[in-house]
């Protein structure tokens, strides 16, 4: 493909604000990176407890109290509705890659469908979790 | 204004020099991820705070087991293609750049292969 333009035209990242308005798509673009990386951080306690349960009771005692403390539950269900946008916005990434959705309202539509949906996901899992 | 040909960047399969690869990686990855995630998820959730001996149970069984290890595999492959895409973003510095990639790159398979052993030691 000719392109003149290579170069000096204003590139991603950092387009927001300057050149781009911020939106809907801008919002759920920038919460798939964060929510991304977050679970990084997250999969992280999950390896530990993981290994502390196969290492002994004393080990498992002291991983499995800072996951289940007031912040580990803050810091896990935080997580939760992390997975589930993530998991969610996924889809609308692979259905665009599979070339449909495009056009600006089902886009706009899709997006807050991530939103709301995680939400509600997070809450019912939390729910359905803490009743057994 | 750079003195390369159409032609030899698609021989050179672009800049990132490994074509779609990457990219194509990513979404195998995702694709695996939806079920795994979703499976991983509930188990692991009940299995948390429910005292040692009901964690060892829970990852005795060969089904739970298979799905947190196939769950970690897809993650943290998942994970360092991720990482890998937002370092290539923000850090610009070439020597920068190369050594977030590195670390990148060990610290994921560390973990990943780190919560498969763990996985496999309770199993068993
Ligand atoms: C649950 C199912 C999941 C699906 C369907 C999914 C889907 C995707 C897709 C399609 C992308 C590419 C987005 C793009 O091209 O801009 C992506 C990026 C990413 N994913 Fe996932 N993912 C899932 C789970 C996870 C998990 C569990 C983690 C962390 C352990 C994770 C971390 C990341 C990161 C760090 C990126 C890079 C974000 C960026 O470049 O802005 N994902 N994911």
């Amino acid at each position: 493909m000719a392109d003149v333009n290579r170069g000096n035209r204003p590139l991603s990242p950092f387009m927001l604000g300057k050149y781009y308005r911020f939106q809907i798509s801008s919002l759920t673009s920038i919460l798939h990176r964060i929510t991304g990386v977050a679970m990084g951080g997250a999969a992280l306690l999950v390896v530990w407890w993981f290994l502390a349960a196969a290492t002994g009771p004393a080990a498992f005692a002291r991983a499995d109290w800072v996951l289940t403390s007031w912040l580990g539950h803050l810091v896990l269900i935080g997580a939760l509705w992390a997975l589930f946008y993530h998991l969610l916005n996924g889809i609308r990434h692979l259905v665009w890659d599979a070339g449909h959705g495009f056009d600006l309202e089902t886009a706009a539509r899709t997006g807050k469908g991530a939103l709301i949906g995680s939400a509600v996901l997070t809450l019912l899992t939390v729910i359905i979790v803490a009743m057994g | 204004m750079r003195f390369l040909t159409d032609r030899k960047r698609a021989a050179g399969l672009g800049s990132a020099g490994d074509g779609v690869h990457h990219w194509w990686q990513q979404r195998v990855t995702a694709v695996a991820l939806v079920p795994l995630a979703l499976l991983f998820l509930f188990p692991f959730a009940r299995a948390l705070g429910s005292g040692h001996e009901a964690v060892l149970a829970a990852y005795g069984k060969p089904f739970n087991a298979i799905v947190a290890i196939a769950f970690f595999a897809a993650a943290f492959a998942h994970l360092r293609l991720g990482l890998q895409e937002v370092i290539v973003d923000y850090v610009s510095s070439h020597g920068m750049r190369a050594a977030l990639l590195v670390v990148n790159t060990l610290a994921c398979w560390l973990l990943g292969l780190a919560g498969i052993f763990a996985v496999v030691l309770i199993a068993l």
